[in-house]
């Protein structure tokens, strides 16, 4: 027994004193009490030993946008090492508990597949959460709008990290707004091909796309629930910029607001509920949400965040992201998802979750057009996804 | 180095999840190349031109401005951009409202709607390039029916007025100053003819 405390001892004293070192930084940021993850947390310094080409750069990727940094060997608390010759093979040792914690080899598919493996693996050994480089067995996805020069554009889908894109979609026209329905290959979206901003639900296991909204005026931002039964949307088929609701294929619609004031942007609470969205109340802009089945409105309050939109709600429930305006510049932010003191992270517009709650992807504005860049809320890391059209924007990510 | 185990179960939990130590052999994970079939594209034949507008319940309560004419009214129109582009109305930033000075654009537009009885007509809504994409979407809808609301009030019948908001995709000054951007904030009018072929009111077939 005294032995063991003697070997336990230093070791819970370092985490003890890393923790509270974290605590004490960045007085200004919103901690959150009773949970590890802090916005403004340090990294977790990890070393990369032995990987090459494009197996180092995705690992370097996908670590860096869940809170890893890169640091020398005798600087990381994490040593990762391996080799991709051929296949991928990882070791992760903790330098702290002297220990092995991760020793794998990968086979199969391609060199990228296995080294996102290889960082989900490592993502669950050190921080005992689920990574978001893999879903049910594929990359992790993204759609998003590429847009030509003069307006018209089409529906893209990509891995996170801009690998292996794919137009989803031959419109030749406006469109907007993809959403992918959780846990199914498919996305809804906004679409100009009749005339007219309609709804279309489009489903990539079976290769069919159908229009769920087409009424008179817009049909405008689809979003699909959390259990894909429901969509939200915004029409005026009834005079004025509303809420809707409707089953999934479209039927059985509901109106939820009924406000001269222009709504846009709804997104669901996880479980299904309520649905959020940015309107106007009193002159002032706001995020609002209201009971999916109706009922009455509620501001979430984002206090000194100006024009909030775009809103994003967290799968586990507990943070809402959006932009908000500052001047001319737009930034992404996060709110505890009851309201309250709002973190302004990075310029950027259009946030999207991952499902790990902690990364967004999101569209960040340069010279006037649009790029996708994916950032690390709680240690604030951002990583450029690499330009795929000219002008990508509006992302969301598979759940 | 086994007693130090069972007697130190916290070391154990910083360890987290231990599976593997330097003896144990290497794990093995083997991917399948494509375990889910990859995004498909959509063949546009699958999306026919006559989808059927899924109709839901009554909305209740009614109110809440001017419902949109059925769109089916016009279908097959033919679309005039000239006749009444130079009374485009102007709107200031981030508003949708009407201002006083767009009185004789709304008046000649008017005068155009009433001297043909078998015409209709587009407002589009648009935005500068500013705001974000979807908030403008929808800014660009309620200027369109601000629009065809002030229109209404002197005369016009709204059941001849589409409506449509491009955001700020079609901006109709691709600069980047103000001077761009307050051309871009506004509602364009487009006349609508009824197609000699097919004429208006008759259903799509």
């Amino acid at each position: 027994m005294k032995n063991c405390l003697k070997n336990c001892l230093p070791v819970l004293l370092l985490a003890f004193i890393a923790n509270f070192a974290c605590g004490q930084n960045d007085q200004n940021e919103i901690t959150i009490s009773h949970d590890i993850n802090v916005i403004g947390q340090k990294p977790i310094p990890v070393s990369l030993d032995g990987f090459s080409g494009e197996v180092l750069s995705v690992l370097k990727f996908d670590l860096y946008v869940q809170g890893f940094s890169f640091v020398a060997p005798d600087a990381a608390q994490y040593q990762i090492s391996g080799s991709n010759s051929g296949n991928v093979i990882g070791r992760v040792s903790d330098k702290f508990a002297r220990k092995e914690v991760l020793s794998r080899s990968y086979n199969g598919a391609s060199l990228r597949r296995q080294a996102h493996a290889f960082a989900d693996d490592i993502v669950l050994a050190v921080t005992g959460k689920k990574g978001i480089a893999q879903l049910r067995g594929s990359t992790s996805k993204i759609a998003f709008k590429a847009q030509s020069e003069n307006g018209d554009g089409e529906i893209f889908v990509s891995d996170f990290d801009g690998g292996n894109p794919q137009a989803v979609t031959h419109e030749k026209t406006i469109v907007s707004a993809p959403a992918w329905v959780p846990g199914r290959l498919a996305i809804y979206y906004n679409s100009y091909r009749f005339g007219n901003p309609d709804i279309f639900y489009n489903d990539f296991s079976t290769g069919t796309a159908r229009a769920i909204a087409r009424y008179g005026g817009s049909n405008i931002s689809p979003a699909p629930s959390p259990d894909g039964s429901k969509v939200a949307m915004i029409l005026d088929k009834d005079g004025w910029v509303d809420l809707y609701v409707a089953d999934a294929d479209g039927g059985n619609l509901k109106r939820l607001t009924k406000s001269p004031e222009d709504e846009s942007s709804p997104c669901w609470s996880p479980d299904g509920k309520w649905i959020c969205f940015a309107t106007k109340i009193a002159e002032r802009r706001v995020l609002a949400k209201i009971p999916a089945d109706g009922g009455a409105i509620q501001v979430i309050h984002t206090a000194g965040t100006p024009s909030p939109t775009e809103p994003d709600w967290s799968p586990d429930n507990k943070w809402i992201a959006f932009c908000c305006q500052f001047g001319g510049e737009f930034d992404i932010c996060v709110v505890p998802a009851d309201g309250g003191t709002p973190v302004i992270l990075t310029p950027g517009e259009h946030p999207s979750w991952a499902p790990n709650s902690r990364t967004l992807v999101f569209a960040k504005r340069a010279n006037w057009r649009y790029t996708l860049s994916v950032l690390d809320v709680f240690t604030k890391q951002v990583k450029d996804v690499g330009r795929i059209s000219g002008n990508d924007s509006q992302p969301s990510w598979a759940k | 180095m086994k007693t130090m185990k069972l007697i130190c179960p916290l070391a154990l939990a910083i360890a987290l999840a231990a599976t593997g130590c330097k003896h144990q052999p290497v794990g093995v994970t083997k991917l399948s190349p494509s375990p889910t079939p990859p995004p498909q594209d959509v063949n546009p034949a699958t999306l026919p031109g006559t989808q059927i507008t899924p109709e839901g319940g009554p909305i209740t309560g009614g109110g809440g401005g001017i419902p949109a004419a059925p769109p089916d009214q016009f279908q097959g129109m033919n679309e005039d951009r000239a006749a009444l582009a130079s009374y485009t109305v102007h709107f200031k930033y981030d508003s949708a409202a009407v201002q006083k000075t767009e009185k004789s654009n709304l008046e000649a537009v008017a005068s155009a709607l009433g001297a043909d009885a078998s015409t209709k007509l587009l407002i589009e809504g648009n935005c500068d390039e500013r705001g974000t994409e979807e908030y403008n979407r929808s800014l660009g809808e309620r200027r369109a029916l601000a629009l065809r609301e002030a229109l209404a009030k002197i005369g016009v019948d709204p059941s001849r007025v589409r409506t449509i908001s491009y955001g700020k995709d079609k901006p109709a000054d691709t600069g980047h100053d103000e001077e761009a951007w307050a051309k871009n904030r506004r509602g364009d009018f487009v006349l609508l003819h009824p197609n000699s072929n097919a004429p208006a009111g008759t259903p799509p077939s």
